[in-house]
């Protein structure tokens, strides 16, 4: 069942391929270019949308954030402004901080025993590459507005000009690139061989990986080795964008197979742990400031619920008490 | 029923972190004696109005489930993914990065993968899927989504009472999804088919009807109390006053019931009552709400509740300013987390103001319940106090966090300013092993119990064994903790894998130091052992 998992994964994305390669030598490439990008489109905005509104709307009753600082209490204790928020704008610091540093991943430590007693050591490399991965993804995904938008704006000719910085052979080798394809390298090679996390992978852990890889691959593969007609996928991508889709001739296979992996990311995005993007920003132990005390949190489904009261206490306990010398309410 | 031998330390020390080969679905879960912990009494059940009251134990092959028992919990999963954003997300928002696994103390000391915050989650995870998502209903396995079955109800019960919800993981998880939340509900739901175990509901049971615990009865608190009181008397030579149920108090305390019924808890109880004393502190104790801590953390949350509210009903009752709450843990978490929520608003107190320093308790505006360490640290700064550290001489101390004080707090300066005006001599332990990162005492959420033993001391190594680092380096002979259950389970895990260890309440260092007005000479320290240098003087 463990080998299984990633042999799935495998042959999910074989699959795919096959049927890109069928549908690149068909009339349903016409399906692909024309019909998909808006199907694709629409379930992964109206599917992130659901998933996101649907948590959303489920309460939060108690604020239990998770404090990683110091309180802020007495004035003449400095409290950790951002690690155990008070105000709004700690919360707000505290979010960026996980969104855009990825602050909690960045404690990570692992652990051995070494003579006979545990050993922390520091693990940032889980941290540094799923950044790296994560940032890449994010400047490819802007640099490709350049498709979409015409004339191209000034700062993703700028993003691309910085990316492009090194110059590296012609076409000009993205940095996003290498470090993207380096990032899931590392997440899907430290899956695969820690055996604890190979332990606990299911298909949709390879998956998401495999799908990601496919897609860099295949854009890479495009850029440098079997170039597609740059001006025949821009008209395609503007098309799209002015609601009139042409299906182009002469874009080579592997785009087919690129955008075929797309568009199964985009489908299968909403439904999947990819979603973290959406939920990071919920999660009630990091979104909520640490003033517990200071101001009363309401739970909108706060219930009555049995007690038990004084009143009942004392009438349980009066002959004791009074033996006792306590003071009573009835003698 | 036997009680489990506990293996040695040298061979409990032998963890191999290597899954076994088969799949974690297809891994049956074992009660190895002195891993789990025994069922909640029928007595204490019937007593709160809990479902199924039974005679039955984990180890049985029959668990005497009512009929309907998947439908039960099934019902109430979708209620719960309905009430708690929380539960929802925590559901659906893992990634399986891994980051959490080895942050787990249970996991740790036991190498057992399903105590890894990540599976422990996916056993719930697991039929949420199966029933709650249309790719586990179609998929099964594949998607990572299991049939509920009376094995799955097993695991989750041996596991979820195999995590002292800590939240030590939610520090390091990238989404900062919380184990101590999943359990939590993972426990709620297993109540609804009566399966809990005695530690919790016999204290939950005790503590709805006497207010404490331990079952304490109105006579026994003002005894137990007077009894310190005497002890206090004997080693200071000034006798403390004793405020019982008293009204037109300023100020109600509160603290764990573990405070006045055993050692060391008692010293720490002796040290608030000098402190009160000295400052000369219009406050009382109650024998109504005389316990703050709430097992009901390790029930469900309805029992949260339903414990809790006598501490402001008392608070109402007699007519006080504020309330001041003692060193305890999971206490804390319930009084700053859930409280006034659950019980409030408390418009009928005051803002809390120290009656002795003027100090305005800004944090504490609205619940109107302020820490034991946040008060007498304000006393000290202010220089309210007299301290004598050297009387605290023959301690090498080093400081505990208690999870819920460190994590659902972040109280961490305030009790180390203390110490550092009480003591001379205090060291950190490892970096890794303290505050936000602090490591459980291996007992906490209704597991320190005798017949779990092994499972505590596993669960407890990496705790003991940061201790023991210091004990080597820096000669640490007083582990200083603010937390009832760490101030029990600590002294017996340093009794197994740190012998020469003792176990003490800041408050308990803070009396020592405390020079009283009218005290006579002190000669011993508050447990009746001789203070470093006087014994040697006597001698010459």
């Amino acid at each position: 069942m463990i080998g299984q998992h990633l042999e799935i994964s495998v042959l999910a994305i074989l699959i795919l391929t096959l049927s890109a390669l069928g549908i690149a030598f068909t009339p349903l490439s016409f399906l692909l270019m024309v019909i998909l990008p808006y199907a694709a489109f629409v379930i992964f905005i109206g599917g992130f949308i659901y998933r996101v509104v649907k948590w959303a709307k489920a309460p939060v009753p108690f604020r239990i954030t998770t404090t990683c600082g110091q309180q802020s209490s007495l004035p003449w204790i400095k409290s950790a402004p951002l690690e155990s928020p008070s105000t709004v704008w700690g919360v707000i610091g505290r979010m960026a901080l996980e969104v855009f540093l990825f602050r909690s991943l960045f404690r990570n430590t692992d652990v051995a025993i070494v003579g006979q007693r545990p050993v922390y050591g520091s693990a940032k490399w889980l941290w540094f590459f799923g950044l790296l991965f994560h940032w890449s993804m994010l400047v490819i995904v802007l640099r490709h507005l350049r498709f979409f938008i015409e004339p191209i704006a000034p700062w993703i000719k700028g993003l691309s000009a910085i990316d492009g910085f090194f110059e590296i052979g012609v076409p000009t080798l993205y940095l996003s690139d290498l470090t993207v394809l380096a990032g899931l390298t590392f997440l899907f090679l430290r899956r695969m061989a820690v055996p604890r996390l190979r332990y606990i992978s299911l298909v949709t852990d390879y998956f998401a990986l495999l799908l990601l890889l496919g897609i860099v691959t295949t854009g890479l593969l495009m850029k440098h080795f079997f170039p597609a007609d740059l001006l025949h996928v821009k008209n395609l991508a503007l098309g799209w964008v002015t609601f009139a889709p042409a299906a182009p001739k002469g874009v080579g296979t592997v785009f087919y197979i690129h955008l075929s992996f797309v568009f199964t990311l985009f489908v299968w995005f909403p439904f999947s742990k990819l979603m973290h993007m959406g939920g990071i920003f919920l999660s009630p132990t990091r979104n909520l400031a640490n003033d517990n005390r200071m101001k009363r949190h309401l739970n909108p489904w706060n219930a009555p619920v049995k007690v038990h009261t004084y009143e009942e206490y004392e009438d349980e306990f009066r002959e004791k008490m009074k033996l006792a010398g306590l003071p009573l309410e009835k003698e | 029923m036997a009680s489990a031998k506990t293996p040695k330390p040298d061979e409990l020390i032998a963890i191999r972190y290597a899954p076994p080969e088969t799949p974690w679905m297809e891994t049956p879960t074992v009660f190895r004696p002195g891993t789990w912990s025994y069922s909640g009494g029928a007595k204490s059940l019937t007593a709160l109005g809990l479902p199924n009251p039974r005679a039955w134990q984990p180890s049985d092959a029959d668990w005497k489930l009512p009929e309907n028992w998947k439908e039960i919990i099934l019902e109430g999963m979708r209620e719960r993914l309905e009430k708690y954003r929380s539960f929802r997300l925590f559901m659906e928002l893992c990634v399986r990065c891994g980051a959490c696994a080895d942050k787990c103390h249970f996991y740790i000391g036991s190498g057992d993968p399903k105590n890894m915050p990540v599976l422990r989650a996916e056993l719930l995870r697991s039929v949420y899927r199966r029933y709650f998502t249309a790719s586990g209903k179609r998929f099964g396995k594949l998607a990572g989504a299991r049939d509920l079955t009376i094995d799955v109800l097993k695991e989750w019960f041996y596991y979820f009472y195999q995590c002292t919800e800590c939240r030590r993981c939610s520090v390091f998880c990238p989404y900062g999804i919380d184990q101590a939340e999943i359990t939590m509900m993972g426990r709620e739901l297993l109540n609804l088919v009566g399966c809990n175990i005695n530690w919790v509901m016999e204290p939950v049971a005790n503590c709805f009807r006497t207010g404490n615990h331990l079952g304490i009865q109105p006579g026994g608190v003002k005894d137990m109390l007077e009894f310190m009181a005497d002890d206090i008397a004997d080693r200071t030579g000034v006798r403390v006053e004793l405020p019982l149920n008293k009204k037109g108090a300023d100020i109600l305390f509160v603290t764990p019931s573990g405070d006045y019924f055993a050692d060391p808890g008692t010293y720490t109880c002796m040290g608030y009552m000098m402190l009160f004393h000295e400052i000369g502190l219009n406050y009382t104790f109650s024998t109504y709400a005389s316990d703050g801590g709430n097992f009901g953390l390790f029930t469900s949350h309805e029992m949260i509740k339903r414990l809790n509210a006598k501490i402001y009903a008392e608070a109402k009752r007699l007519g006080v300013k504020w309330i001041l709450g003692g060193e305890c843990g999971h206490m804390w978490r319930v009084l700053h987390q859930y409280m006034e929520t659950m019980n409030g608003p408390a418009d009928f107190l005051e803002e809390p103001v120290s009656p002795i320093t003027g100090t305005r308790f800004e944090n504490a505006r609205s619940t109107k319940m302020v820490h034991i360490a946040e008060f007498t640290a304000d006393l000290i700064r202010n220089g309210k106090l007299k301290l004598d550290p050297s009387r605290n001489d023959a301690y090498r101390v080093t400081f505990h966090d208690s999870c819920n004080p460190a994590r659902a707090m972040g109280l961490f300066e305030e009790p180390r300013y203390i110490i550092q005006h009480a003591c001379n001599h205090f060291h950190e332990m490892a970096e890794d092993t303290i505050r936000e990162k602090t490591l459980c005492c291996g007992g906490g959420a209704g597991l320190g119990n005798d017949e779990n033993m092994e499972m505590r001391m596993r669960g407890g190594m990496p705790r003991a064994m940061a201790v023991k680092q210091v004990k080597e380096k820096h000669g640490v002979n007083r582990l200083a903790c603010m937390c009832a259950i760490d101030r029990a389970t600590l002294t017996s895990l340093m009794d197994y894998w740190v012998p020469g260890v003792t176990v003490t309440g800041v408050h308990e260092l803070l009396a020592n130091a405390l020079v009283m007005k009218g005290e006579k000479e002190r000669t011993t320290d508050l447990r009746g052992e001789p203070l470093e240098g006087k014994a040697a003087d006597e001698t010459l």
